[in-house]
């Protein structure tokens, strides 16, 4: 069973491509394996006849355990248990539950020594074990090494073990406090409280991975950032009426649907452009403002949701973001994402409205600043210019921010400009 | 049981063999007569003859040689090189012929014969009669290097030694013979070739040591319990082959060693360990390995101060230790 991923420590058979007896070809795929986030094949890593399948479909093993023999072509029949197979997918650490890759690369910049964090191979390994990026935890040993101490100091309070003043030159359009801000201290997690004794007729739902990632997540989420939530009405008229035009001849031209994701994706991260400490991340004594946008597109499969990253999404027009969304979408439903496409987001915006929720309060996506949902479009009566009425297509977004980050001001301001952006759409907006 | 010193040990172990085992002899100079240099053979002539204690001329090489020639041919000779010192003479009989006899023999042949000496310095014996040459044994497979620390470890090694069907170069620190003083258990009682000792537990580092530093090390660890720093000591006894398996538990539980000898710096029994280490416990190591040795001068010196300087101590193990776990 091949390592798909830094903290992956087992995979499912999901079904087997070969059978016993049959010829296999260096790299050829031999299985598809399940992980907590992504599906990926695992290749033969040497050509000959595949004399056993040691696993079943639906097995779930540790990595490293055997999953089939192969008896290698050229060798005199020597069995060669397959076991650590290069990985189809691209070998790069699991977002979750560890910090995500760009909140590391900002905090690396702002340390002195940019690159690898001085320490020792058994901190290096605790921590690897522990989810924990060094790149995060202050050192005070020997010149500024990360000691044991300070890595437990870290895993037990993130921001009380940050004393060091911020270093990083501030963004030209939001000022960062100049002086040491006093570190804001939290509470360890309650523990969860027991399950309830079953009763008759209650039955068991086994967890997945997935299942017990979200959940691991869901609750970490809601411990770590003071979640508070803004609600927006939207008048989707224009954009209604643009995407009824165009819709049938950009489908067919470009063979993907255009739904109305594209159309506030595009409204959010320009806004996001005039509102960048939304684009962020709590840095414990800092606030990290992120200079890329990864929109991250919540997609619901089988048992749970996943949620691929849309990168530089302000480099994309409305027909760019209808199309790379849809790639991440159909692939996430099919199970065939990449770890690459689920890292670095900095942002989320999420679809409920699809399943016709109108209102809702969603779960910021860590380590983010914020969450944009889109809720159904209802026609609603509503008044108008002149006190009169009329018949309008309304949305709701639900904005969830991180009130460490943020106030609900400056949420305020920013749905306002989502908002106005949505609103100011029409039949000469640029879909190209 | 008796309280007595190393060198009690060692000649209660001879003494015990030549009266279990009439093929056990022993030779050397000034072994018979004399009683040996340090008494260590004091009363084996009178009690088993000269035929069984032999005072040999002096010529290390033929000392070693004759024993081989014994070996093969059914005794089971202790042969006692006066100092370490001396031993380079005999060198190439103990590597060229004792190590290889069973593996060129394919087993028709072995030789179970013990090479004893007193090693290491702090006894103001200058350039000859103060070195430490187990490093150079340690690189000879077909030998086995084993160095006791407390008096009941001489006693019960020395007897294993003796035992053992293959050759054995068994070094006592001199400075220890008087010393380090320990209970002696009576009886029959053997310890084994291969395992190291441990001394103390401890969490904070782990100490490895042997001979006297083995005894300097305990010392060292009690003085840094009153600071607060626990200190594990390892007394690795046994130098070919080497306790692998305890120095990597060891590092393991600790996570930072340091190895403590008096031989000079450069290709001593440390580098050996620290090797393991780095091999076997890369992930466990909080702090690089510290060797704390004799410095890579040509010899001991005879003057005090620099004799002092030379050899390690209880209290610059305890520094070494402090600074490794401030790391």
């Amino acid at each position: 069973m091949p390592q798909l991923g830094e903290s992956v420590t087992e995979g499912t058979i999901g079904r087997w491509l070969k059978k016993a007896g049959d010829h296999v070809e260096k790299y050829e795929p031999l299985c598809e394996v399940a992980t907590d986030k992504v599906n990926a094949e695992v290749p033969a890593p040497f050509g000959g006849t595949l004399t056993a399948l040691l696993a079943d479909e639906g097995q779930t093993l540790k990595v490293g355990e055997p999953i089939c023999d192969i008896a290698e072509s050229g060798a005199a029949a020597e069995m060669v248990p397959v076991q650590a197979a290069p990985p189809a997918a691209a070998a790069s650490p699991e977002p979750a539950p560890s910090v995500a890759a760009s909140v590391a690369a900002a905090a690396a910049a702002a340390t002195p020594a940019r690159g690898r964090v001085r320490t020792s191979p058994y901190v290096r390994r605790l921590a690897q074990e522990a989810g924990v990026d060094l790149a995060l935890v202050p050192g005070t040993g020997a010149e500024g090494r990360v000691t044991r101490e300070d890595l437990e100091r870290f895993r037990v309070s993130p921001a009380a073990a940050v004393a060091a003043p911020a270093s990083s030159a501030p963004p030209a359009v939001w000022q960062a406090p100049a002086a040491a801000v006093p570190s804001v201290p939290t509470h360890a997690a309650p523990a969860p409280s027991a399950p309830p004794a079953p009763i008759a007729g209650d039955s068991f739902l086994p967890l997945t991975p997935m299942r017990r990632t979200i959940a691991e997540h869901m609750v970490r989420s809601k411990h770590e950032s003071p979640h508070a939530t803004a609600w927006f009405e939207v008048d989707m008229s224009p954009v209604v009426a643009l995407r009824k035009s165009l819709r049938a001849e950009f489908e067919a031209r470009e063979g993907v649907p255009l739904t109305y994701l594209p159309f506030v994706t595009k409204a959010a991260v320009e806004a996001l452009r005039e509102f960048p400490q939304i684009n962020a991340s709590w840095g414990g004594d800092k606030i990290i403002i992120h200079g890329a946008i990864h929109v991250g597109v919540a997609v619901a499969v089988p048992d749970g949701l996943v949620v691929p990253v849309l990168r530089n999404a302000d480099g994309y027009s409305i027909a760019g973001l209808a199309r790379a969304a849809n790639d991440l979408i159909t692939r996430a439903r099919a199970g065939r994402l990449t770890l690459a496409d689920l890292e670095g987001g900095t942002f989320t915006v999420n679809n409920p409205g699809s399943y016709g929720s109108v209102f809702s309060a969603p779960v910021i996506n860590q380590p983010q600043a914020a969450i944009l949902s889109m809720e159904s479009i209802v026609k609603r009566p509503v008044v108008v210019e002149g006190d009169a009425i009329a018949v309008r297509s309304m949305m709701f977004l639900s904005f969830s921010f991180d009130h460490r980050i943020l106030d609900g001001a400056t949420a305020n301001q920013y749905l306002a400009s989502v908002k106005k952006r949505l609103e100011g759409m029409g039949p000469g907006t640029q879909v190209y | 049981m008796a309280v007595k010193n190393l060198i009690d040990g060692i000649r209660e172990a001879m003494s015990e063999e030549m009266a279990r085992d009439e093929r056990v002899v022993l030779l050397g100079e000034d072994v018979g007569k004399r009683g040996g240099v340090f008494r260590a053979s004091e009363g084996l002539v009178d009690a088993y003859g000269e035929q069984r204690v032999i005072d040999a001329p002096l010529g290390e090489s033929g000392i070693v040689g004759v024993a081989i020639g014994m070996a093969l041919n059914g005794l089971v000779p202790i042969a006692e090189i006066q100092f370490a010192d001396f031993i380079h003479p005999a060198f190439n009989q103990i590597v060229s012929e004792a190590a290889k006899i069973r593996y060129r023999s394919d087993n028709d042949f072995h030789v179970p014969m013990v090479i004893r000496a007193p090693f290491g310095g702090g006894v103001h014996g200058g350039l000859y009669h103060s070195q430490s040459v187990e490093a150079f044994f340690m690189h000879v497979p077909g030998l086995k290097v084993v160095i006791p620390s407390t008096p009941a470890d001489a006693k019960g090694l020395l007897k294993s030694a003796i035992r053992d069907e293959d050759p054995v170069v068994f070094f006592e620190h001199k400075r220890s013979y008087r010393l380090v003083r320990g209970e002696i258990p009576d009886g029959d009682v053997t310890v084994p070739i291969g395992k190291a000792r441990l001394v103390r537990e401890g969490k904070d580092l782990s100490i490895f040591a042997y001979g006297l530093m083995a005894f300097y090390a305990e010392q060292a660890a009690q003085t840094l319990a009153q600071e607060g720093i626990s200190a594990e000591v390892i007394d690795l006894r046994t130098l070919l082959p080497l306790d692998r398996e305890a120095i990597l538990q060891s590092v393991a539980r600790t996570h930072r060693a340091l190895i403590v000898h008096e031989a000079n710096h450069t290709m001593g029994a440390g580098a050996e360990v620290a090797a393991t280490i780095a091999e076997g416990a890369l992930y466990e190591l909080d702090a690089p390995i510290r060797r704390l040795t004799g410095p890579d001068i040509p010899a001991m010196p005879f003057n005090t101060p620099q004799e002092e300087h030379f050899m390690p101590n209880p209290e610059k193990i305890a520094q070494a230790a402090r600074e490794l776990c401030a790391l």
